[in-house]
């Protein structure tokens, strides 16, 4: 109990800490690289909660992806983010205000926080308990029961991917191409010459 | 495991011709933009035609993710029409901007699956998925003319808008979550009417909602991209955006807080409440300082939108068929008027001023009659079709007894009526400047013509289109 107690305020701790770095930090690849210890943090506390594969997901995505991405967006494109950062400080007082009234509303809320008796009995999908491992657990019913949303996912995906080929894709004139049906149709006569040379007078 | 899916038939068919779409499209280039939009058109029509032959059950499918009652499918066969009105309209626009790029007519139909999912959604994960199609598809959308600076503004405000209000649905989603411990709408109505005290939390994912799905249907105080976004985004797009993706989440909106939600009426009612009272407000006043005609059509979409949640907050079903009335209407009108907007430009360049409107009457009658009758039936002036709209909503809150909704919802219609009759004012009697390029697409004549007509004649057969939404409404309120 101790234990993961302990793993608890470590992983939460550091994560409060990294997400501060995130947006403190002056280097935009700091940034970056603070995201993703918080991102390994918060795969840490999925674990604890026994939620092993979104953790996993959190690392194989997030950290696999997301954030490699960013790492790539932000040394690859010129983007000066002292400019952009300039003049946001005057927001940080009514930042302040608003974030601590809905701390305050969200206190609220869990102080009074109740649940319905029926939750147990209203699971859709109860945890199998120690014998049946998560991945397996989420397998079996996201291919069956929740086909309909897994499908739509994959369309959500499917509308992202053309999505962000129509805003960025440009043809370009010029480009030489290869075209492997023509490389296949071509025949020696088209491409040779056999010349006789005669010595001594040359081609 | 059960999979019927018939139900699911029309979305499955969308969606399938959408990918043989996008092969064609990605095999002969944009040069098949126009074939490939009239096939989407096409395709969209075959799903009406399916959706009229699947027969509505009040039992949902597929673990009880889906439910195809007859609401569902007034709605979808609503919005499908739109989607067709929109692609019409849409095609020599596109050409003449000179982005005319296959993938417009795929994405539209995206969208359109993910609306109909919207409508037919009977479990929070649904309606997620639904919605998220949708509106992803709508931001690729406003940015489609990516070569200009406003389209491209309109696209990242969209989107950053959009993201931060679904970050608030879920969040939303998750207290009730935590409250009953799930997400199918079924269960979440019987444990919400087993529970004697309805916990604050409840309340509060409530809140956070009906914030989210107020942001999608641009209620005021959630209304500040509109306009932007409108202005921004090429003009057939901002006709897709004002008639369609609206009805599927006033559809939504009906849905969850009839449903699920049907017991705490008295606690999102006062929201709604406000929300309709603010929207009729502000999209009565600010369109008044308007010079655009996009914009000025953005303000009284958000006006528009206040009467339509009138109709929600009455919350029985005089105020649901009337909600479905109006917003039918509403977009029957939109199309007609979009249709005359598309056609306001000169020397090859889109005017969007209504000062450049001035003296249509004189160099093209035909399109200024057309659109002083859609102004005219917009204001809730009868014989037209608009009329009867505003009526069935006053109707219902009256019955409601919510005689201080109705008498705002009847004020802020006057105010609106000014700059209505302002655009025929301008039309007819201001100094004409030089005509329009000629040689407008047959599609837009017939969508114009049609939506006239059917303001005009609405009068004569009502009974049609009041049994359709009458039947629909009813069986929302069947559990």
């Amino acid at each position: 109990m101790i234990i993961s107690a302990l793993a608890f305020y470590f992983f939460a701790g550091i994560l409060v800490l990294s997400s501060v770095l995130v947006i403190t930090a002056k280097n935009p690849v700091h940034s970056v690289l603070f995201l993703i210890l918080a991102f390994f943090n918060s795969a840490g506390l999925f674990i604890l909660l026994g939620a092993e594969f979104v953790g996993m997901i959190m690392v194989i995505v997030y950290v696999g992806a997301v954030a490699v991405l960013f790492l790539f967006v932000v040394m690859m494109l010129d983007i000066s983010f002292a400019d952009l950062r300039k003049g946001a400080m005057q927001y940080v007082p009514i930042g302040l205000i608003i974030g601590a009234v809905l701390l305050f509303e969200l206190i609220a809320v869990f102080g009074t926080w109740s649940m319905s008796d029926d939750k147990l009995a209203n699971l859709a999908a109860p945890s199998p308990g120690e014998s049946v491992s998560n991945t397996q657990a989420l397998g079996k019913i996201i291919y069956t029961d929740y086909v309909l949303a897994f499908q739509g996912a994959g369309l959500i995906l499917f509308v992202a991917m053309v999505g962000a080929i129509v805003l960025t894709h440009r043809r370009r004139p010029g480009v030489r191409r290869q075209s492997v049906a023509e490389q296949h149709a071509r025949k020696p006569e088209d491409v040779l010459k056999v010349q006789k040379v005669t010595p001594g007078t040359g081609v | 495991m059960d999979l019927n899916l018939v139900p699911l038939l029309p979305e499955i068919f969308l969606a399938i011709s959408a990918m043989g779409l996008l092969l064609v499209g990605a095999n002969f280039g944009n040069e098949s933009t126009k074939v490939i939009s009239w096939y989407a058109a096409l395709a969209a029509f075959v799903a009406i035609m399916i959706t009229l032959n699947v027969p509505s059950d009040e039992e949902a499918v597929l673990n009880g993710l889906f439910k195809l009652d007859l609401f569902a499918s007034v709605m979808k066969i609503i919005i499908l029409i739109g989607v067709i009105a929109s692609i019409s309209l849409s095609v020599r626009y596109l050409i003449q901007q000179g982005i005319a790029r296959f993938e417009y007519p795929i994405l539209i139909l995206l969208s359109a699956v993910g609306m109909m999912v919207m409508v037919s959604a009977n479990n929070m994960l649904s309606l997620y998925v639904g919605l998220e199609l949708q509106s992803l598809a709508l931001y690729v959308l406003a940015a489609f003319n990516r070569n200009s600076l406003k389209s491209s503004e309109a696209g990242i405000k969209y989107f950053i808008l959009g993201a931060l209000s679904s970050g608030f649905l879920l969040f939303g989603i998750s207290l009730i979550y935590g409250f009953t411990g799930t997400i199918d709408f079924e269960v979440i109505q019987n444990t919400l009417m087993a529970t004697e005290t309805i916990g604050f939390g409840v309340t509060f994912g409530l809140v956070f909602i009906l914030a989210g799905l107020a942001f999608k249907v641009s209620a005021v105080p959630f209304h500040m991209w509109t306009p932007d976004v409108y202005q921004g985004a090429p003009t057939c797009v901002t006709a897709f955006f004002a008639m369609v993706p609206k009805i599927a989440a006033m559809g939504l909106l009906m849905r969850l807080l009839f449903e699920p939600f049907g017991i705490m009426a008295d606690q999102w009612g006062q929201i709604v409440y406000f929300l309709a009272v603010a929207s009729m407000i502000v999209g009565a006043f600010a369109a008044i300082a308007q010079d655009n005609i996009k914009r000025l059509l953005a303000y009284s979409s958000i006006g528009n939108m206040g009467y339509v949640l009138i109709g929600i907050v009455a919350g029985n079903e005089v105020g649901a068929s009337a909600v479905m009335l109006y917003l039918f209407i509403y977009m029957i009108m939109t199309a007609g008027v979009f249709a005359v907007v598309l056609c306001m430009r000169r020397n090859d360049h889109v005017l969007e001023n209504i000062s450049d409107l001035s003296g249509l009457s004189r160099h093209n009658p035909a399109l200024a009659y057309g659109m002083a009758i859609l102004m005219f039936s917009m204001a809730g002036i009868p014989p037209f079709a608009g009329f009867f709209g505003k009526l069935a909503i006053f109707n219902a809150a009256v019955e409601a007894e919510l005689y201080v909704l109705a008498v705002v919802g009847v004020l802020t219609s006057v105010i609106g009526a000014y700059y209505y009759l302002r655009i025929i004012k301008v039309m007819f009697f201001d100094e004409p400047v030089d005509a329009y390029d000629s040689g407008f697409p047959l599609a837009r004549k017939i969508v114009l013509t049609l939506s006239v007509l059917f303001i005009v004649g609405f009068i004569i057969k009502p009974g049609v289109v009041l049994n359709a939404m009458q039947a629909a409404a009813s069986s929302l309120f069947v559990g």
